[in-house]
């Protein structure tokens, strides 16, 4: 049975303490960060050092986080995508016989989530935390993992300086397997591009989604599905017009790794005047390149022709001269003789 | 590793039953063939009435699933969220079975330090992931389920879509009630795929009266003949996951 009352009944009121039958380690709860499927975050405190406390009615749920996280924190090192886990226990409530809550402790990670984020410092952060976050994706999908529920509220910027961490790992799954959790917008079985199955372009489709979603604070529903009208919410919004090419080609799942993402992303950042003064609609351009282009590539190779001639001239002059004189030394040598 | 099967009925109604058996002690029996039997209510203007929550959250309960109440817009993630979540709990009666005859009576997963634990999950998710998965859909056409047809129908689309991402098999059928003659109609036979669906969901029509009770009881002969039919080709023994209480 599903319990619609949890929240209800396991409400922690600020000042409780919990503490672990395992390890026996005591945290006293400060406030609720956040409610989920999956149970209940708070904010609470073991000496002195702020630590984020998830607590759940589904022991199976917490268990399969604690995996996650624990995969995470061997192969990432330090700088990790996720939160540090820091202590696994169960807590058992009053003396009864009921049954003890499960519950993990890991890092508190504080900051406003990407989309307050980027209202709050500017849309000129959008591409750098994107390229941070396909920074971390590629190294999470090198290590095995897809992270699965990749949406705005499961990511926070930290900082300063800002950095993008997420806080969410209960959809993460192990590559090739079906994805465990997903949110419809995000997800492109519900847009009708793809599987379910955990792979790097699952993730990568969400991230294009995501920039879409900057320009789309509030998403937008489905209505004819498909690429087609991801295409005109991406034209209707100028500030997208400058990634359409990278998201577009995330959608549909072009994109074999994050890094490919990120680079193509880099691009378009780094050369945008250029990009500014050319018209968005790509008519023109092509056309441009097809005139221009050839020509210029004949003058050179005809300078570089002249050039290589000449110097293979003196060359030819020199070792003429050369073998002359040794052969007109050797004749005077031999008529001395 | 083990290779069983998981069988479920998921029901999708939007009120309480008016005819025939009483639908719980028929899920009590689904239960019993060791078939869960998991409910999802639908509302969308209206709202669920005392009467039809006791009766949704019955269901489930003697069944050994899972029950969910939503507005139809969140249909989608729901059924597949419900029938994911009964296919775990199966799947850890299973393990936990497991557990207690290697570490001894009354110990479950939760008897398990933390650290040992996760190795268990791991088993678990592995399983989830290979598992064999039977879903019989029972949707209740009754007058009031009209308009919410069509959302029913994107959601069963979803579900194939989420389901057949693993790697074990999936087979789906899916059942009316009330039907054109009978009180329960079946609208597609086990497939692997709900893709036919589309063109199936669109000519039905929708009756007055509510009998969820031979709903279940039909559907459950369903799996039986299943079951005979598979004997009569094949000689080995298939096991089933049955639900530990």
């Amino acid at each position: 049975m599903m319990n619609h009352t949890w929240k209800n009944q396991y409400k922690l009121s600020p000042g409780t303490n919990v503490t672990g039958r395992w390890h026996s380690k005591q945290y006293k709860i400060i406030k609720e960060l956040g409610f989920g499927a999956n149970g209940v975050v708070y904010l609470a405190k073991n000496n002195n050092t702020q630590v984020a406390l998830k607590m759940s009615d589904n022991g199976m749920s917490i268990t399969s986080e604690v995996n996650v996280l624990k995969s995470f924190a061997k192969v990432q090192g330090q700088e990790t995508l996720g939160p540090s886990l820091f202590d696994v226990d169960d807590w058992q409530v009053g003396r009864g016989n009921s049954r003890p809550i499960s519950f993990y402790v890991m890092e508190y990670i504080q900051g406003p989530d990407l989309l307050s984020f980027l209202e709050q410092k500017g849309k000129s952060w959008m591409p750098i935390l994107f390229l941070q976050l396909l920074n971390d994706l590629d190294k999470l999908h090198g290590s095995g993992w897809i992270f699965g529920d990749l949406k705005p509220e499961n990511l926070i910027v930290t900082g300063p300086p800002p950095k993008i961490r997420c806080i969410d790992v209960g959809g993460t799954t192990i590559e090739g397997r079906a994805i465990k959790e997903f949110t419809e917008f995000y997800d492109r079985g519900y847009w009708g591009l793809g599987s379910r199955k955990a792979e790097a372009t699952y993730d990568l489709f969400s991230a294009a989604m995501m920039m879409i979603n900057t320009a789309y604070p509030k998403r937008f529903k489905k209505t004819t599905g498909g690429i087609e009208q991801l295409r005109e919410a991406i034209r209707l919004k100028p500030e997208l017009h400058r990634y359409e090419r990278v998201i577009l080609k995330a959608l549909m799942g072009h994109y074999p790794s994050a890094s490919q993402m990120r680079s193509d992303l880099l691009d378009t950042i780094s050369d945008q005047p250029k990009k500014d003064s050319k018209p968005v609609s790509k008519g023109s351009r092509p056309s441009q390149h097809s005139t221009q282009s050839p020509k210029g590539n004949i003058n050179i190779s005809r300078r570089d022709f002249r050039k290589k001639k000449k110097k293979s001239g003196w060359l030819e002059f020199f070792f003429i001269a050369i073998v002359l004189s040794v052969l007109y030394g050797l004749y005077i040598f031999l008529k001395l003789l | 590793m083990y290779t069983g099967k998981i069988r479920q009925i998921l029901l999708i109604t939007d009120g309480c039953s008016n005819q025939g058996e009483d639908p719980i002690a028929m899920a009590a029996l689904a239960h019993e063939q060791g078939i869960t039997v998991n409910v999802i209510g639908v509302m969308e203007h209206d709202v669920i009435d005392e009467k039809g929550m006791t009766e949704i959250e019955g269901i489930a309960a003697s069944g050994g699933g899972v029950s969910q109440i939503v507005y139809a817009e969140a249909l989608s993630q729901t059924v597949q969220m419900v029938t994911r979540k009964a296919m775990n709990q199966t799947i850890q009666g299973v393990v936990n079975r497991e557990l207690q005859q290697i570490l001894g009576r009354s110990k479950t997963m939760e008897d398990l330090p933390p650290e040992k634990r996760g190795e268990v999950m791991e088993v678990v998710d592995e399983l989830g992931e290979t598992v064999e998965l039977e879903v019989l859909i029972l949707v209740d056409t009754s007058a009031s389920m009209k308009q919410k047809l069509p959302t029913v129908k994107e959601a069963l689309l979803d579900l194939s879509l989420s389901l057949n991402a693993r790697s074990g098999d999936n087979q789906f059928s899916v059942y009316v009630f009330p039907g054109k003659k009978n009180d329960v109609e079946r609208l597609l036979d086990w497939t692997p795929n709900l893709q036919n669906l589309t063109s199936i969901f669109s000519k039905l029509t929708t009756g007055g009266i509510t009998p969820t009770g031979p709903a279940i009881r039909t559907a459950l002969t369903s799996f039986n003949q299943k079951r005979s039919l598979r004997s009569l080709l094949s000689d080995d023994d298939e096991s089933y996951m049955e639900e530990s209480i």
